[in-house]
């Protein structure tokens, strides 16, 4: 097979060097307004009134839409994780009584230009009573806390459990159990592109039409025909180059109904692109838990039982995803050891802060910090090398399928399907000479250096179900064209789908065409989440690919007078099996399934078929982070001398673009462990709502890092035998990066909350100063 | 200061656009709307992302940090200049080899960079590289790519001198 297993150039990248690529920012409709929106500045407050006069007076002012206009409007609903529970904090598009954000929308302003949007926007007087703020999760669930919905009392909107075995007795029985409190900044996704719609009616034929939609464009349909009373088949959401989601950008939010109601009602197309400061306060944010902890354990380091509560801060609404990020810390919170009892209590508790929602390793990127400190914590208390604690613990290639004792959506129980961690996690340990480096940290340290190595490992999951659509078409002209329900967000996915069909269909590469995200012409679909989208969308391409073909074996046969069996497909044309002179084209072929001639045979005419592939179960790729830093205690700053990170993804169809996952994901993993915080005050305002004071890691804070990627595992479960890559680059980096830093400074439980800034890296490092000197002097 | 329009004419990419604007108005939204190239970015407009980084009279700027009225008879380079005639430069084709993009709204912003760092210091180490390109953010590569792409092309006949142009990172 030419084209899979090659680390092909990317069909996306001339348009987009260029910069001839079409963004939602980019798109111009004859006689476009522009939306500002109005957010309310505080935290919690009922809206007493809302004095649109004046802004409406403003030049080149169209309207100025409230709640008042979009009475009686439902609450978005959620697209996974759906608990019942949570119903009750959904939000609606609008705040028409009361807020429970800085930044939830009131208003919203349209004009001739942004500028003239947002002065008009200064103007709308929106007279508020404030009520009393929470922010801590953990006071939230006080009795005598603010209460931010009604109907949930005691701000805990919803509650799960997952459990296996006899945690109670594991505890009760271990020769040591480390307990611990952990927490995880908020943080989130950050896209380099911000959010942006533009909505279109057309009256002459009643079809709005948005830009902007990404990652579900189909649910997201769904959802506005239903908020405004439209058949779907009126609708139709059109998906635009994106720059970057993450799993922030797409989901379905307050504007995702603001916009199009708008250009229905104003019957010209609105333009609406958020700015930064907007997009910190409004999109989701992410990561926000805290975990109270127990891990019980043998003499010799080997896990009896692992028992979590964990505390996830979801703002001040419930979101799209549901409960999907405590699901997952729930599910994942093992990782690749052996728990054989289990008990996790995961909360989602509401505070007044912007909404939350998953972002790249959701869960996961939190589970990992706490299990692999712990872990740690093991280590030094029992006088073991950490990678030997891990060693006692993994689950071994014998065991799988592996059932984890915990369970995913709808009580799923998880089973890794194939994976060997110890013999990853030898090799990576190998490739980093991580015996030497030991030795090597030990002599620095002798010579006053701070430094230090950390270990991450995690399993993660991909090739969430349920279903895929693809359809394949050869054109008249040989054209091969592949329509996909995912989404392209720049992971790369039309080069993947066109190498997985170009081999499949028996095609160069250079003839295919991949569309996605257009409603109109891709009729179904799931969307690109949770690492997916290969694994989903390249099966369907591939079952529909394959069929395809086999419909031109059937006519080429028929054309060419000899059995399928004697036809071989290559370079685009099927030949007799040793005589090339018989042969036809693609296109030829194409023109034989004309409806003139296909009618007159009697098959059905066109070259064109669907195909679908169900995921019942995930696929589970792993992986290891192994890091080396150096800490300067006087500036707190840390240095990553040296970073590896091993993953295996069962198959790679394009190793240069997996690559691209793991390092991009670790660079977000290094700026959400070391340096990115959504700061909130007591008040609900969020203190770093720009550039200036979220950091996001540039070239110089993220490290070189050596990834090795390999094939060990592929999946037994879809013919592809894929598994994904989205988030493997993230998830190990809080645990790695946290390890190496405790290491260099000889902590080991104090260290248990992210981030690493500097200034905690300071008095951490004060903390392990005191504490030698407590051990220098004074011993009785 | 006055804030009634004035009209000015910038040279962008070598052909002069004129417009009736008011001192507000960044260079980027004159860019983007009034010369209508939009292959230059708007990611934060603070001053911190860089996808707006044009050429000013031959100097890389945020411009977004620039009104439009400061651009006013003065020479803008946008990443529409980049490609003459149509074909992709050297650059370009490193970033295309080499995977140094993957959503590509920050890609026009650091190829500006990139270009001004080579035309200055043809060889640079991994580490010069990415102390020159610290001002652009990306958040999908995480810079390793991007920095094998400028690598190469500076090792590549046609943008340098044939000589000890460092082909690894650091």
């Amino acid at each position: 097979m030419p084209y899979t297993g090659k680390s092909v150039k990317r069909l996306e990248d001339p348009e987009l060097l260029r910069g001839a690529a079409t963004f939602v920012g980019d798109i111009r409709r004859p006689g476009m307004l522009h939306a500002a929106v109005v957010r309310s500045p505080h935290a919690h407050a009922r809206i007493l009134s809302i004095d649109t006069a004046e802004a409406r007076q403003q030049p080149t002012v169209v309207t100025v839409l409230t709640a008042a206009d979009v009475k009686g409007v439902g609450v978005i609903p959620m697209r996974l994780a759906p608990r019942e529970d949570l119903i009750r904090a959904l939000q609606h598009p609008i705040a028409s009584d009361r807020v429970r954000y800085v930044g939830e929308p009131v208003a919203v302003v349209v004009a001739g230009s942004r500028y003239e949007a947002e002065d008009a926007a200064e103007l709308v007087l929106a007279d508020y009573d404030p009520l009393d703020v929470v922010v801590d999760p953990r006071v939230a669930m006080q009795a005598g806390a603010p209460v931010l919905h009604d109907s949930v009392p005691d701000n805990i909107a919803g509650r799960l459990l997952v459990r296996s075995g006899d945690v109670d007795r594991a505890i009760a029985e271990a020769d040591l159990v480390i307990e611990e409190e952990f927490a995880i900044q908020r943080h989130s996704g950050v896209p380099l592109e911000t959010r942006g719609l533009v909505a279109e009616l057309d009256r002459s034929t009643g079809v709005l039409t948005v830009w902007g939609p990404t990652k579900v464009t189909h649910f997201n349909r769904e959802v506005l025909a239903r908020l405004l009373d439209m058949p779907e088949s009126r609708i139709r959401m059109v998906e635009p180059s994106v720059g970057g989601g993450f799993g922030i950008r797409g989901e379905f939010y307050p504007e995702d109904f603001l916009i199009p109601f708008l250009a229905r009602q104003l019957g010209r197309p609105v333009c609406w692109i958020e700015d930064r400061s907007e997009h910190l306060l409004a999109a989701n944010h992410s990561r926000e838990q805290r975990h109270l902890v127990q891990l019980a354990v043998r003499h010799d380091g080997t896990i009896l039982g692992l028992k979590d509560t964990v505390v996830t801060n979801m703002g001040g609404y419930i979101r799209t995803h549901g409960a999907t990020v405590p699901t997952m810390t729930a599910a994942y919170l093992p990782g690749p050891y052996r728990i054989p009892n289990y008990y996790c209590e995961a909360l989602s508790v509401l505070t007044n802060k912007t909404p939350a929602g998953t972002y790249r390793g959701p869960g996961r990127f939190e589970a990992s910090f706490v299990r692999e400190r712990l872990l740690d914590i093991v280590a030094r208390r029992l006088d073991l090398d950490p990678a030997e604690v891990r060693r006692r613990n993994f689950v071994q290639p014998q065991d799988m399928p592996y059932r984890t004792g915990t369970a995913e959506f709808f009580d799923h129980p998880v089973t890794y399907d194939s994976g060997d961690y110890p013999g990853q996690f030898e090799r990576a340990l190998s490739r980093f000479d991580y015996a030497s480096s030991r030795a090597w940290c030990e002599e620095a340290r002798s010579q006053g250096r701070s430094v230090g190595i950390g270990i991450g490992c995690f399993v993660e999951k991909s090739g969430l179900g349920p279903w895929e659509y693809a359809r394949v078409e050869v054109d008249p002209a040989g054209e091969i064209v592949v329509y996909s329900g995912a989404a392209a967000l720049g992971q790369g996915l039309e080069t993947a789908l066109a190498q997985i069909v170009a081999d499949g269909i028996g095609a160069p590469m250079d003839r295919i065409r991949v569309v996605h995200g257009d409603t109109a012409v891709v009729p179904f679909g799931v969307g690109s989440f949770a690492s997916r989208a290969t694994v989903l969308a390249g099966n369907a391409a591939l079952a529909a690919a394959q069929r395809v073909r086999d419909k031109m074996l059937a006519i080429a046969a028929h054309e060419l007078e000899v059995a399928a069996a004697d036809l071989v497909v290559q370079d685009g044309r099927v030949s007799v099996r040793g005589d090339e002179e018989a042969s036809l084209t693609f296109g030829e072929v194409a023109r034989l399934a004309a409806p003139g001639t296909a009618l007159a045979r009697g098959f059905e005419p066109g070259l064109a078929e669907t195909g679908y592939f169900e995921a019942e179960d995930m696929v589970y790729p792993y992986g290891v982070h192994l890091a080396l830093v150096e800490v300067d205690r006087d500036t707190g700053m840390v240095e990553i001398l040296r970073y590896h990170v091993a993953y295996d993804a069962g198959r790679l169809i394009n190793p240069k673009l997996v690559e691209g996952q793991i390092l991009g994901g670790l660079a977000q993993g290094v700026g959400g462990t070391l340096l990115e915080e959504l700061a909130y005050d007591e008040a609900g305002q969020l203190i770093s709502g720009s550039f200036m004071d979220y950091l996001l890691p540039t070239a110089v804070e993220v490290p070189h890092v050596d990834v090795e990627l390999t094939e060990e595992a592929p999946s037994p479960r879809n013919p592809l035998k894929i598994k994904g890559a989205g988030e493997g680059g993230t998830v190990g980096v809080s645990a790695a990066l946290a390890s190496a830093v405790a290491d260099a400074l000889g902590l080991s439980s104090e260290l248990r909350e992210l981030p690493l800034t500097p200034e905690r890296i300071f008095q951490l490092s004060r903390l392990a100063h005191a504490a030698q000197q407590t051990v220098v002097s004074g011993d009785d | 200061m006055s804030t009634a329009k004035r009209a000015i004419r910038v040279t962008i990419n070598g052909s002069d656009v004129t417009a009736t604007v008011e001192p507000r108005r960044l260079l980027v939204d004159f860019i983007r709307e009034d010369a209508a190239l939009t292959g230059t970015h708007v990611g934060c407009e603070h001053g911190v992302c860089g996808a707006c980084t044009v050429f000013l009279d031959g100097q890389t700027v945020r411009s977004c940090l620039v009104f439009a009225v400061q651009a006013d008879a003065r020479r803008v380079d946008t990443i529409e200049g980049l490609a003459g005639d149509g074909d992709l430069s050297p650059l370009q084709h490193s970033f295309w080899e080499h995977h140094g993009l993957q959503c590509g709204f920050c890609t026009p912003g650091m190829l500006m960079t990139a270009t001004e760092l080579l035309a200055s210091n043809p060889s640079p180490t991994g580490a010069e590289i990415r102390h020159a390109i610290s001002g652009n953010l990306c958040r999908c590569t995480g810079y390793q790519n991007i920095v094998a792409s400028i690598s190469a092309a500076a090792a590549a006949p046609g943008i340098a001198d044939a000589g000890s142009g460092s082909g690894t990172d650091r």
